[in-house]
């Protein structure tokens, strides 16, 4: 449990650390809560040799209403999330979902830009991320861009970030009042982590049928995704009819993983039977 | 002056845990010594394979590698890596692997460097070149012909077969009503203490002396077999057990780490250390469990058993540690558990796979035996349609019977089995829960209750039952020294590391002589200061150790009686010890202060012509037999049929370990067994793929339970003293571990009985229980 050895750097600003990361090229790596770059790196899996520590970035760790959008800095810790009035208050499924995250510890020192840049095909908080239609900023040498969460995730640990860019920030719109939501997850026994995790933000429509539903899911294939053939199923029907119909196709065109915990098969079943109950826990918060 | 209260039965806090959780405790990773070097083993990555050729010399040259050596440099340079069990195949252990690798983890080389980074970096230099064999992951297979052998030597990769025959069986079996047959399975487990092992090793050149600290359970067997294994005499030879963060068996062993270290430190007259890391403990420190076993019970209509035969294919690994083929043995003797049952006959084959080594793990073939008879009471209640609490009962020794002979040939020392169920039932309210569950059926839920009364065997015991290449028999010993202040140091041959017993012999000495706990300290784990002693496994710390103390502390009342009586003018059977005096019994106000007697022992003039100065006592203490501590567990439990995820709805515990000197330990010790044996039932299992590869290698797959995986334990005992020893404690170390896996397994079991599902091996995985439950609804 020894890295190898590295260069150790702390950033005074992300142009600090752009900086760098363009200096270093593939040589350098970016740190945040550490929680998963490092046990790689201990069990020399990775070996960079620059270490560019982000922790001494403030700004990057606020969390703020920015004219109405809720702006969650990258290196904001699952702990200060979850703990977040502003988050309670506006996104309370990111708050729900970033409380079900390891233990108190680990949310001390994880961070969402962390954990969504490494995109850990059973990590929690893509799929609320996804339900929310949060949007990730991601910086580099030629300036910013915006990409929304549904094009963040391109495959098994792989983003839409590039070489020598940074995760700067997610942004949300506050979560309508009215609308349901909620995060369940099957937790991997030994690591905790989601075998499925699904995240669903409902509103009912005045006729009580189901306005809109987006549901992210996370664990079941090599990337999280939004799962549109539920969300079109019940959209525009009565919830309480179409429920089990929709959540029923939450693996569809799925690759489901497999590991020792549970075969693909299990997985798109427990994704199945969890969406439905993750509708169903939301539909009982949501108000017509 | 303030009264001293008694301590004995008290609910006292752990004295050891105010330096556990302020971090002041010493383990072996803390230990700094001037020049110290990092020992580093190089490990197989496969899981059998030929050895062609090892490059070493670019590790060699590596700036701040002092040394680097391969298995074949160290080839008769070392003794094999012992096992004690008789058995018919003991193979040559060489501390690095020679010519051939047998699991994942064995050792092949080592690296000594100045830093652990650098050791790390050296590791990564050495290039091994293998040329890879068919592997045997399953025994059953392992057996077939054309196996891939492991040690060609023995041409076979049979380890032994013992076999216990009893004709009487085939009599009962052909008289039963039925023959109710199962194949049931102990999975392999992992016991992942929080400390994992290390060792750390100072050779004294002057004095041509060996100190050895090291993570283990039994300080003196481990220099006895060091000793061995080096060719140093035992009296040059120091083995420390410093603090060490859990055993649960796996550090009733000595390693080929230990002797490697040693040898280190001697070769190249350095202090060196290694410490395992995590990786290398689930891969390489002993696994428990691993039996299957086919059984085959003579039931009759009313719930009686007759004979319980059994074939069982036992997994021992690449090696054998130091008891791998002894632990099967516990698992037969044992089976038919708290019942009268006549006959009892098996087979145990045990067998060499291209895995890690098995060994005691927590209750060291109890719990497999626990598992098999409970199943079975469940086994024979569906055949016939009966409650199991009546199954139960109806075998159940009755209290009137102790000590009783079993069919193993074993004898119990005391029991009421009947006792501790209705405890248990009364706790759970049995009528109510039942009724609760037919209502919870009827709304389609599936809930189940189970049911577990196991017995044990502890505090062993008479040295007959442990093996003679041991070189330590079943007894225990203690010194008992009251210094010149009053103060009382204790040496223990028993090496506690986690059970308590700084607690618990501290609140005897206290009370026997009348003095504060705070007086007594409790010494062990260095066998330069204490005498030879066997050490903790198998709960014989208090049941062993402690009437081996109560042996020195009574030498001492006697000979401070003696003293006493002389200064007072009483007779010595007249005086107690209360209040640091010894007092009159009849009249507590005619004493003196407990210093004037120590004074008088320690003074110039004796105040007894001819008596021996000082006040120092050492005993050594034997069994006759062993404790069989019981009691009953009862779960009630829901399974979520579309998800097949066991919650648990109650857990009630009812244990008898005898007396009780310390409940709030007692309490701990059941806590920490229970979740050890939920784990069994529901989490954890060590996974090796069809290649010997450890798919189970770290805690991010391998799953030791967490709080949130556990229920709130309702806890109760009931007392049957044990007239074993003059404590009448049992111990309690692997209670809970034993009762709490059939319990378990029995409940989920019991929740999808409508189902018509008889049986499912452990762990009780969601997948698991989701198929069995999607299977037997298509099979309507």
């Amino acid at each position: 449990m020894y890295p190898s050895a590295f260069d150790y750097h702390r950033a005074a600003s992300v142009k600090d650390a752009l900086r760098m990361l363009s200096e270093y090229g593939e040589d350098g790596k970016l740190l945040a809560g550490g929680h998963s770059l490092i046990p790689i790196m201990k069990l020399r899996l990775a070996q960079p040799a620059h270490l560019i520590d982000l922790s001494g970035v403030r700004e990057l760790a606020e969390i703020r209403d920015e004219s109405g959008k809720i702006v969650v800095g990258a290196m904001a810790t699952h702990r200060a999330v979850e703990s977040s009035a502003l988050v309670r208050a506006k996104l309370g499924l990111l708050a729900q979902c970033a409380a079900m995250i390891g233990d108190i510890q680990v949310r001390n020192r994880g961070t969402i830009g962390g954990s969504i840049a490494h995109a850990d095909p059973a990590a929690d908080y893509p799929a609320a991320v996804l339900a929310l239609e949060g949007e990730i900023t991601i910086e580099g040498a030629a300036g910013r861009r915006v990409v929304k969460a549904a094009d963040f995730f391109l495959d098994l640990m792989t983003t839409a970030v590039r070489p020598g860019e940074i995760v700067t920030q997610l942004a949300f719109a506050p979560i309508p009042p009215g609308r349901g939501f909620a995060y369940l997850k099957h937790r991997q026994p030994a690591s905790g982590f989601a075998t499925v995790g699904v995240a669903a933000v409902i509103a009912i429509a005045k006729n009580a049928t189901c306005e809109s539903a987006r549901v992210g899911i996370t664990g079941l294939g090599p990337k999280p995704f939004r799962a549109k053939a539920v969300e079109s199923a019940l959209a525009g029907n009565p919830p309480a009819q179409a429920t089990a119909a929709a959540a029923a196709r939450a693996a569809d065109g799925i690759d489901a993983l497999a590991d020792i915990h549970a075969s693909a098969e299990f997985r798109a079943e427990l994704a199945r039977v969890y969406t439905r109950r993750a509708l169903e826990a939301a539909m009982a918060r949501a108000a017509v | 002056m303030a009264v001293i209260p008694k301590f004995v039965g008290e609910r006292i806090k752990r004295r050891e845990d105010p330096r556990l959780v302020t971090g002041a405790a010493t383990y072996v990773d803390d230990l700094r010594l001037p020049g110290m070097l990092c020992a580093m083993v190089l490990r197989s990555p496969h899981a059998h394979a030929k050895i062609i050729s090892l490059e070493l010399e670019k590790a060699r040259a590596l700036k701040g590698v002092v040394a680097v050596f391969s298995g074949a440099d160290l080839k008769n340079k070392i003794g094999s890596v012992p096992c004690v069990a008789p058995a018919d195949h003991v193979p040559f252990h060489p501390v690095l692997a020679q010519g051939k690798v047998r699991f994942i983890g064995e050792g092949v080389a080592v690296v000594v460097a100045v830093a652990p980074y650098l050791a790390q970096d050296a590791l990564d230099l050495i290039e091994v070149d293998y040329d890879p064999l068919e592997a045997v992951i399953d025994p059953e297979k392992a057996l077939e012909p054309g196996a891939p052998i492991l040690h060609e030597e023995f041409g076979t990769n049979s380890v032994t077969l013992a076999s216990v025959p009893n004709p009487a069986v085939e009599d009962a079996m052909r008289k039963a009503d039925k023959i109710i047959k199962f194949r049931i399975y102990n999975q392999r487990l992992a016991p992942v203490p929080m400390e994992p092992r290390g060792t750390v090793a100072k050779w004294d050149a002057g004095y041509r002396q060996l100190t050895v600290w090291s993570s283990t359970q039994i300080p003196h067997l481990l220099r006895s077999q060091l000793a061995e294994q080096l060719k140093l005499g035992e009296n040059k030879l120091r083995v420390i057990a410093p603090e060490v963060g859990g055993g649960f068996g796996a550090k009733l062993n000595v390693y080929a780490e230990e002797a490697l270290v040693a040898y280190l430190a001697m070769a190249l007259n350095r202090p060196v250390k290694w410490i395992e890391r995590r990786r290398e403990n689930m891969s390489g420190t002993t696994h428990g469990r691993d039996q299957i076993a086919y059984l085959e019970v003579a039931a009759h209509k009313d719930g009686t058993v007759t004979a319980v035969k059994a074939r069982f294919v036992c997994d021992m690994g690449a090696y054998l540690q130091l008891l791998t083929p002894a632990i099967p043995g516990f698992s037969g003797l044992m089976m038919t558990g708290c019942y009268k049952i006549p006959a009892l006959a098996f087979e145990q084959q045990m067998v060499f796979t291209n895995k890690m080594a098995t060994d005691a793990y927590r209750g060291a073939g109890r719990p497999e035996a626990a598992y098999i008879a409970e199943r079975m009471m469940d086994m024979v209640a569906g055949e016939f349609g009966l409650d199991p609490v009546e199954v139960r009962r109806k075998n159940f020794f009755a209290k009137e019977s102790f000590p009783v002979a079993t069919a193993g040939g074993l004898t119990y020392d005391s029991g009421d089995y009947d006792r501790a169920l209705n405890k248990a039932l009364e706790m759970i309210d049995y009528p109510k829960a039942r009724a609760e569950q037919a209502e919870a059926r009827k709304h389609g839920r599936y809930v189940g209750i189970g049911i577990a009364s196991y017995v044990e065997i502890c505090g062993i015991g008479p040295s007959s039952l442990l093996p003679p290449k041991l070189k330590g028999g079943g007894w225990e010993s203690s010194t008992v020294r009251i210094e010149p202040d009053c103060k009382v140091t204790v040496l223990t041959g028993v090496s506690p590391h986690g059970q308590g017993q700084e607690t618990t012999f501290a609140q005897l000495v206290a009370d026997a002589f009348g003095i504060d706990i705070d007086d007594v300290n409790v010494v062990h784990g260095d066998t330069a200061i204490v005498q030879y002693g066997i050490g903790t496994f198998g709960s014989r710390g208090t049941t062993v150790g402690g009437p081996a103390l109560m042996l020195s502390v009574g030498k001492l009342q006697d000979k401070m009686r003696k003293i006493a009586s002389t200064m007072m003018e009483a007779p010595p059977d007249q005086l107690v010890f209360s209040n640091r005096t010894v007092a009159l019994k009849s009249d507590p106000s005619k004493s003196i202060a407990l210093q004037q007697v120590v004074d008088a022992a320690y003074g110039y003039k004796q105040p007894i012509p001819g008596l021996e100065p000082g006040l120092d006592a050492t005993s050594f203490y034997e069994p006759t037999n062993c404790t069989f501590p019981f009691g009953s567990h009862v779960a009630v439990v829901e399974v979520d049929p579309e998800t097949g995820v066991t919650k648990f709805l109650r857990y009630v515990a009812v244990d008898d370990c005898g007396k009780i000197l310390s409940p709030l330990l007692v309490e701990g010790q059941i806590h920490g067994g229970i979740a050890q044996g939920i784990a069994q039932a529901l989490y954890e299992e060590v996974v090796y793929d069809e290649n010997g590869q450890l798919i189970t290698a770290t805690l991010m797959d391998y799953a030791v339970p967490k709080a949130n995986m556990l229920p709130h334990y309702e806890l109760a005992s009931t007392v049957t003293p044990s007239p074993v020893n003059p404590l009448g404690v049992k111990g309690v170390g692997e209670a809970g571990t034993i009762g709490s896996t059939p319990c378990v397994v029995n409940a989920v079991l019991d929740a999808l009985a409508p189902l018509g599902i008889r049986h499912l091996d452990m762990p009780l995985k969601p997948e698991k229980v989701w198929r069995a439950i999607r299977d037997a609804r298509a099979k309507g």
